[in-house]
């Protein structure tokens, strides 16, 4: 299935993941066009209602990107993001989504290369799934997802 | 503090009629406290009806309002309007709460979407205990402060059953014996010869085992 069909939306925390996105592009690292990356002050800023609404507003996948355990600005931030990451996995599977839509990867603000690879699993996993059934149902063309 | 636990989005798909307007009520006192029915739950559980009213296609339009206490008039007032509007109400609060919502809107049918669990504290992050029974006539001064009736396994008021392990209790490994506990606080102030008195049965009619029960002060009534 064409990647371009599904949308993922990267929550990367500014310390991190964001520095290692901007460095993926430095490096003039590949990655898959359909990721939406947004900019975050910490992981652990991240709410659970956080992941199901960008799921309600069209995202196929969802990836939150903190810094390595231990690594965190904040001390912890990125080990309360790993809880609620698990919690709001629970409430996809409840409701109808697959759990594997959203996922947690850790990454240093040096490790562009491996951010591009969690990005590129992220997007196979995605597109192996297909579209989000939210969106099968509403028949929302992915460009016009609402994000 | 009343402790409750949520019920999961199957249970609540299963409850709620298809194609309607949902109000998901949230409480601002004991469950927000115990994160079960506050306004991130509300908030929470809301998206996740909404995910799964579309995944599966059940037709409900979710609607979220927590208020600050279901249990008192003054306050459901404040919800009256959004519960106008909504085909029926799910609410996120206790017991109490959800019954209270429904003896003020008499044709509004409202669901349940916690499990009321006891009464109890928060002992460490993400841990709620219980801690009182509600038996109606109170122990807790022959026994140090901590309730036998509540925290035994085996409600023993001339404990312990001599089964316990280590300090563990013999019904739940996981929980410390109520009867050591009460040894060692009672030793800590001084009091153990409390433990002599042998305690006669209880009297339960001061517990739901009377029937619901009901309080009245005449000094406040109108």
């Amino acid at each position: 299935m064409n990647e371009k069909a599904t949308t993922i939306v990267a929550f990367c925390c500014i310390y991190c993941a964001y520095a290692a996105a901007d460095l993926a592009g430095s490096m003039r690292l590949q990655y898959p066009s359909n990721v939406r990356i947004i900019r975050t002050p910490c992981t652990g800023r991240l709410e659970v209602e956080y992941f199901l609404r960008a799921f309600e507003n069209g995202a196929d996948g969802v990836l939150v990107a903190g810094c390595e355990e231990g690594s965190c600005h904040f001390k912890e931030g990125n080990l309360i993001a790993k809880r609620r990451v698990a919690y709001a996995r629970k409430f996809l599977a409840e409701s109808g989504l697959e759990p594997d839509r959203l996922k947690m990867v850790n990454v240093s603000a040096a490790m562009a290369r491996q951010l591009t690879e969690h990005i590129k699993e992220m997007a196979e996993t995605v597109s192996k799934l297909g579209p989000s059934p939210l969106n099968k149902a509403k028949g929302t063309a992915p460009q016009e997802a609402k994000l | 503090m009343i402790v409750a636990e949520r019920k999961s989005i199957n249970e609540l798909v299963d409850m709620l009629p298809n194609d309607s307007k949902i109000l998901v009520l949230g409480c601002g006192t004991c469950v927000t406290v115990c994160l079960a029915g506050g306004e991130r739950e509300v908030s929470i559980i809301a998206s996740a009806l909404r995910i799964a009213s579309r995944a599966r296609g059940l037709g409900y339009t979710v609607s979220e309002l927590t208020i600050e206490r279901q249990c008192d008039n003054i306050f459901i007032e404040q919800a009256a309007e959004a519960i106008e509007k909504a085909d029926v109400v799910l609410s996120l609060g206790c017991g109490a709460g959800v019954q209270a919502i429904a003896e003020r809107f008499l044709k509004k049918p409202v669901y349940a979407g916690l499990n009321t669990k006891f009464l109890g504290i928060l002992e460490e992050r993400g841990m709620w205990t219980e801690k009182c029974a509600q038996c109606g006539s109170c122990v807790l001064h022959q026994y140090g402060g901590i309730c036998p009736v509540t925290r035994c396994a085996k409600h023993l008021l001339n404990g312990p059953c001599g089964g316990s392990r280590e300090d563990r209790c013999e019904v739940r490994p996981d929980r410390p014996c109520a009867w050591q506990l009460i040894y060692q606080r009672l030793k800590g102030i001084g009091q153990l010869d409390r433990l002599e008195k042998i305690e006669p049965p209880k009297q339960w009619s001061a517990s739901l085992s009377g029937g619901p029960r009901v309080i009245i002060r005449e000094d406040h009534r109108i």
